[in-house]
């Protein structure tokens, strides 16, 4: 499996996506923004979190812009899996390649700390190795990560079974996201876009292994 | 030609910073403040000399840039 890592200018998490990539059996590209094309042979897209363009006019709307886009969209379409962790789900949202948009945390605060989520589907790409409703743990670093959408989106959302990931309750949802939302998929069911790190949690020397799952169904 | 964009959330989506600056001016004592929402401005220099034209391509780059569209909404002012 080869994989591409876009890396934009803030992006801080394209590494740690590349190492969890890698332990998972995939060869890996670093993808620089500005490029126009994507290497041949490609199997999959990793957008990776961080402050691409340093958050200015809005998180991810920069780096949704940028030339390498064009190309992304384009294996997208094609049914290319891609798959877009923290900012990388903002870029893809800025992008319009999910729906719904990500605001602020309704508590106002950058949340950094270990998360209870639930896999809500395993009919994708990402989420086949694990079980419909098997409870994960992973870590959330973000200040904008609040799912918001309108009803008839949400309706959409969660009758083509398009939500992967809830948190685990409004107890554990660190940012207000409607419906405990932290991560979707797109109509094709090729694009995910996730807050939660999975790529922080796929080594046991951090902490868990919760995210190494996704990792191992890509690289499958 | 300057233009003058300014952005703010669509009526109905709640917005958490305004909110939290109504409850801080509610803290310092000022009384009857119902709502706050806040947005942003953005000024723009153009080359264009046509006004209309200056429309157009400033409602195109709020469109394609400046806004979210599925959340916010702009109101675009000449002001000299």
């Amino acid at each position: 499996m080869k994989a591409a890592v876009i890396v934009f200018p803030g992006s801080n998490c394209d590494r740690d996506l590349a190492v969890a990539l890698r332990a998972a059996g995939a060869r890996v590209s670093m993808v620089w923004h500005k490029d126009t094309g994507l290497p041949p042979g490609i199997d999959l897209v990793g957008i990776p979190g961080g402050f691409s363009f340093g958050d200015y006019l809005r998180c991810g709307a920069i780096a949704a812009r940028a030339p390498v886009m064009a190309a992304v969209r384009a294996f997208a379409l094609g049914g290319g899996p891609v798959i877009g962790i923290c900012n990388g789900f903002q870029i893809l949202i800025e992008a319009g390649l999910l729906p719904g948009a990500l605001m602020r945390n309704a508590g106002l605060r950058f949340v950094c700390r270990d998360v209870a989520l639930r896999v809500a589907s395993d009919d994708s790409p990402f989420t086949a190795l694990y079980r419909r409703g098997q409870r994960i743990t992973l870590p959330v670093a973000h200040h904008d990560g609040n799912y918001v959408a309108d009803a008839e989106t949400l309706a959409r959302l969660r009758g083509e079974d398009r939500i992967a990931l809830r948190y685990d309750g409004p107890a554990a949802n660190p940012n207000g996201s409607c419906d405990d939302i932290a991560g979707i998929l797109s109509a094709n069911r090729r694009v995910l876009g996730l807050m939660p790190h999975p790529e922080r949690a796929a080594d046991p020397a951090l902490g868990g292994t919760d995210g190494r799952a996704l990792f191992a169904a890509l690289a499958a | 030609m300057r233009a003058r964009v300014t952005i703010m959330l669509k009526p109905g989506v709640l917005d958490p910073q305004g909110e939290a600056v109504r409850h801080a001016l509610a803290s310092l004592g000022f009384q009857g403040v119902e709502a706050v929402r806040q947005g942003k401005v953005i000024e723009i220099d153009l080359a264009e000399e046509d006004r209309a034209a200056a429309q157009a391509a400033v409602e195109a780059m709020c469109q394609r840039l400046l806004a979210n569209t599925v959340i916010e909404t702009w109101r675009i002012e000449f002001p000299d």
